[in-house]
């Protein structure tokens, strides 16, 4: 059994947006340890650079781009070589109370969380960037179908990523292209710390979780993995719950 | 409306079919990569190209590349 790995992503150009922090940069890392050629897509160069650092090796890239920005992102699109895999991480976390939600609020969470996705998706398809048996991979949420105050808009655009993949993935399933969700609970990053709550308040929350802890995102990046491996070739239109035991 | 552009539009639609497989006579529904989703993206393109609204079933009724650019061209 010397050398077997279904895991690896060797020879595999990988797109991952959202790289700068949180899920998307465990993701970026552990695909480049994976072998994988990685591309890292943010809107803020420092900090692309630094999770770039932090990649060794000379297999990766950076690709700086607003992707709620239609110019920005055909732009990007247009320089990137064929991937293999695209992982949709970037998005935002606000939580506010539905008697409270304002129409930009509404246009803020759907732009990033929603618009944003779809339209690097449309591009990226457009202009022939996606190689067949290649692997996308959208970050939605428990939160989709777990529902909590204040998360009405957060909930309500993660549940629309997910409808969306799974249209897409029947769309793509001829090319032999895979589509599938990641949705985790709460997770120990920036993000979840928009919502108000004080680290102290989430640590209590933490100890709710069957397995006693939040996610880290290595965990949500083993997962990533897998399904942008060919160990999970037979999987498409799936949303995988990682959640520690939360329902 | 050209023929040479049309062609190219709708090559574009196809994945994995090289432009140079599609000619005026070329029957495009024996196309190997020819499905149900590609007269979606064939509607599309007539519409955002040419301004135009085809259906499925007149793309259906078209044998050649030629036949489907006639049709266009006279909506």
């Amino acid at each position: 059994m010397e050398g077997f790995n279904p895991f690896s992503l060797d020879g595999k150009t990988i797109l991952v947006t959202g790289a700068s922090s949180g899920i998307g940069k465990g993701v970026a890392l552990a695909c480049a340890k994976m072998g994988a050629t990685v591309i890292l897509n943010g809107r803020n160069r420092a900090k692309l650079d630094a999770t770039c650092e932090a990649i060794s090796g000379t297999n990766k890239s950076i690709a700086v781009a607003d992707l709620t920005d239609m110019a920005q992102l055909s732009e990007m699109v247009a320089a990137l070589p064929k991937l293999d895999g695209v992982v949709h991480c970037a998005g935002i976390g606000q939580r506010v109370l539905c008697k409270q939600i304002s129409s930009d609020d509404v246009d803020g969470v759907m732009a990033a969380n929603f618009k944003a996705p779809v339209m690097l998706q449309t591009e990226l398809l457009k202009q022939k960037k996606i190689n067949k048996a290649a692997s996308i991979v959208f970050i939605a949420s428990v939160a989709a179908e777990s529902p909590s105050a204040g998360n009405a808009l957060y909930s309500a655009s993660k549940g629309a990523i997910i409808s969306y993949a799974n249209c897409l993935m029947t769309e793509l399933a001829p090319r032999g292209i895979r589509v599938n969700c990641i949705s985790p609970a709460m997770v120990w990053t920036d993000l979840i710390f928009k919502g108000g709550l004080t680290e102290a308040e989430l640590k209590e929350d933490e100890q709710t979780y069957p397995l006693k802890r939040y996610g880290t995102p290595d965990d949500i990046a083993n997962l990533a993995i897998y399904m942008l491996s060919d160990a999970s070739s037979w999987m498409t239109g799936s949303n995988v719950k990682i959640t520690g035991g939360f329902r | 409306m050209e023929l040479k552009e049309f062609i190219e539009n709708l090559a574009e639609q196809f994945d994995d079919t090289d432009i140079s497989e599609i000619q005026a006579d070329t029957e495009f529904q024996a196309l190997d990569e020819w499905s149900s989703l590609t007269a979606m993206s064939i509607i599309a393109m007539v519409k955002t190209q040419y301004g135009k609204t085809i259906t499925g079933r007149e793309i259906r009724k078209c044998s050649t590349v030629e036949e489907l650019f006639d049709l266009v061209k006279s909506l």
